[in-house]
């Protein structure tokens, strides 16, 4: 026959949080790693109510209630700070002699080893707190390095899009990227033509149909001037409706009228947005890189520039090549206008 | 090889012996990036490369590097992390020993993709053991053998090691412990750590 203090002492090998009570609720004993909670102040001898505050089930009162609960899981927090929340369960001892209840940390567990100092001796060794700490630890240590990682891939990312040479709406070059060329065909020596393009009714067609339609437009807008432009062309968009093709060594005026011509043709061509048809044209100037004796880009795209505004100036949906004259005629024009 | 690995061996580099010396070695190495990443995996041939220019950067033999990370590793506060887990296995030396055994899943468990060989501890006799590292990650053995070193300095252990060749393919690592408390461990505290 098994006496109290052997089940005493089986339970405190494998069940080392456990509370053993009296049928008035008194703690007769309870395992080892419950003397770390209890701050030098034994349970032992104590009401199990005063150590423990009960929190469910609601309805347990009393200690007779409490030995109702036979198997169901019970909440319980420490009277004493630091109010750890524990689990438990109870098993009522044969012939009214009170009750077994064992205890867990439940997911407290993590403060609670650091509050009451615990060890691995302080679980059972099959228990699977420790894997559990193990396994927030590995799993804290993960994340913070791929954390650190996702960070180092967010600068990268913004680094790369402020390096971008590509306009993400339409997938053309951006005003960087046409620096870029321009830089690199007149340190290479090359002669090129460089045309400046400005859409016509562009605002209207956004202030009528929303700002999804002009994208549209704009979309379908460089698919036409990639269409009317060679492969080693670039075309690049530099503003909202503006934009500049560079025609690496052709300097025939003729082609260059053609294909302007052409270009403004075809961007006359009403564009479908949904049931809604947008129209726009537009205007351009251009300049060639044998009109300066040393070829700078600012230089060049301000012909052009000069150019475009002569074109509109002359009625939309115009083509014009800079002179020299023109500068002093914007002059004149915009004293006149004045 | 998982960015892990060869990010433990650029920690022990720079912290050892400075970022310019990681700088010619990654030079060296021609890989086009000068550090790895702990979360990403890379090839095999790029961690071979950053291996080789490691081993002719020191002047020293690779095999003795590779013991040295694995010491590192355990001993330095920087990567005090793993330290910690592996104090996890055991509250004395031949209880850690008993879990490498669990090591590559356990690591498995921390990081999905991480696959460490195979380990496997024999008890030769009492005091005894032989652990046998599975082939797959170049120099695992080298470097356990300075993880296995650096333990027993934690925990406080007397032991001899030594890389005692290979069996059925996999390198012998074999460990004779004079005395499981021959000097003060470093404590470990379970909740230590700030989660």
């Amino acid at each position: 026959m098994m006496t109290f203090d052997d089940l005493a002492a089986l339970a405190s090998q494998v069940c080392p949080m456990h509370v053993m009570i009296d049928a008035e609720g008194t703690v007769t004993s309870h395992g080892p790693t419950l003397l770390k909670l209890c701050d030098g102040d034994d349970w032992k001898g104590k009401s199990f109510f005063d150590v423990l505050d009960l929190q469910r089930p609601r309805w347990v009162k009393t200690i007779s209630d409490l030995l109702e609960t036979a198997g169901c899981k019970l909440h319980f927090q420490l009277r004493e700070a630091p109010h750890t929340r524990m689990k438990g369960v109870l098993v009522p001892l044969p012939d009214g002699q009170g009750a077994f209840i064992n205890l867990s940390f439940g997911i407290s567990v993590l403060d609670a080893v650091r509050d009451f100092n615990l060890t691995s001796q302080d679980f059972s060794p099959t228990d699977l707190t420790i894997e559990m700490l193990y396994l927030v630890e590995a799993k804290s240590a993960a994340m913070e390095a791929s954390r650190q990682l996702n960070l180092r891939l967010q600068g990268a990312k913004i680094a790369a899009e402020e390096q971008a040479f590509t306009d993400t709406l339409t997938g053309l070059k951006n005003r960087r990227a046409m620096d870029h060329v321009l830089n690199r065909l007149i340190s290479g020596g090359r002669d090129f033509a460089l045309m400046h393009v400005d859409l016509d009714f562009f605002k209207s067609v956004n202030d009528t149909f929303g700002h999804a339609a002009g994208d549209t437009v704009l979309q379908r807008v460089a698919a036409i001037m990639v269409d009317c432009t060679r492969k080693f062309d670039t075309v690049a968009r530099i503003g909202g409706d503006e934009f500049v093709l560079v025609f690496e060594g052709l300097m025939d005026r003729n082609r260059l009228q053609d294909l302007a011509r052409r270009l403004i043709t075809r961007l006359e061509e009403p564009i479908m947005y949904g049931v809604d048809e947008c129209r726009i044209s537009a205007s351009a100037g251009t300049t060639l890189s044998t009109e300066l004796a040393s070829p700078d880009p600012a230089a060049l795209l301000h012909q052009a520039d000069v150019a475009l505004y002569a074109a509109k100036r002359a009625g939309r949906a115009q083509h014009m090549f800079y002179a020299p004259g023109l500068e002093a005629e914007m002059v004149e024009h915009d004293t006149k206008s004045a | 090889m998982h960015g892990l690995i060869n990010r433990a061996v650029q920690a022990f580099v720079i912290s050892t012996y400075g970022d310019k010396r990681w700088g010619e070695i990654m030079d060296d190495s021609e890989l086009g990036f000068s550090e790895f990443e702990a979360m990403l995996v890379y090839p095999e041939d790029q961690s071979s490369r950053m291996l080789r220019a490691l081993e002719r950067n020191l002047q020293r033999p690779l095999a003795e590097i590779l013991e040295d990370v694995g010491t590192f590793l355990v001993s330095n506060p920087q990567v005090e992390a793993l330290r910690r887990l592996l104090r996890f296995g055991g509250v004395n030396y031949v209880e850690f020993l008993h879990s490498l055994d669990d090591l590559p899943d356990r690591a498995r468990l921390a990081v999905s993709d991480l696959h460490l060989p195979g380990l496997e501890l024999i008890e030769q006799a009492p005091g005894q053991f032989d652990l046998l590292c599975q082939p797959g990650v170049q120099g695992y053995a080298q470097v356990m053998t300075g993880v296995l070193r650096a333990m027993a300095d934690d925990y406080g252990a007397l032991v001899i090691l030594d890389q005692s060749g290979t069996r059925d393919g996999a390198d012998v690592i074999s460990i004779t412990l004079i005395e499981s408390e021959f000097a003060e461990g470093r404590a470990f505290d379970l909740g230590a750590h700030s989660l």
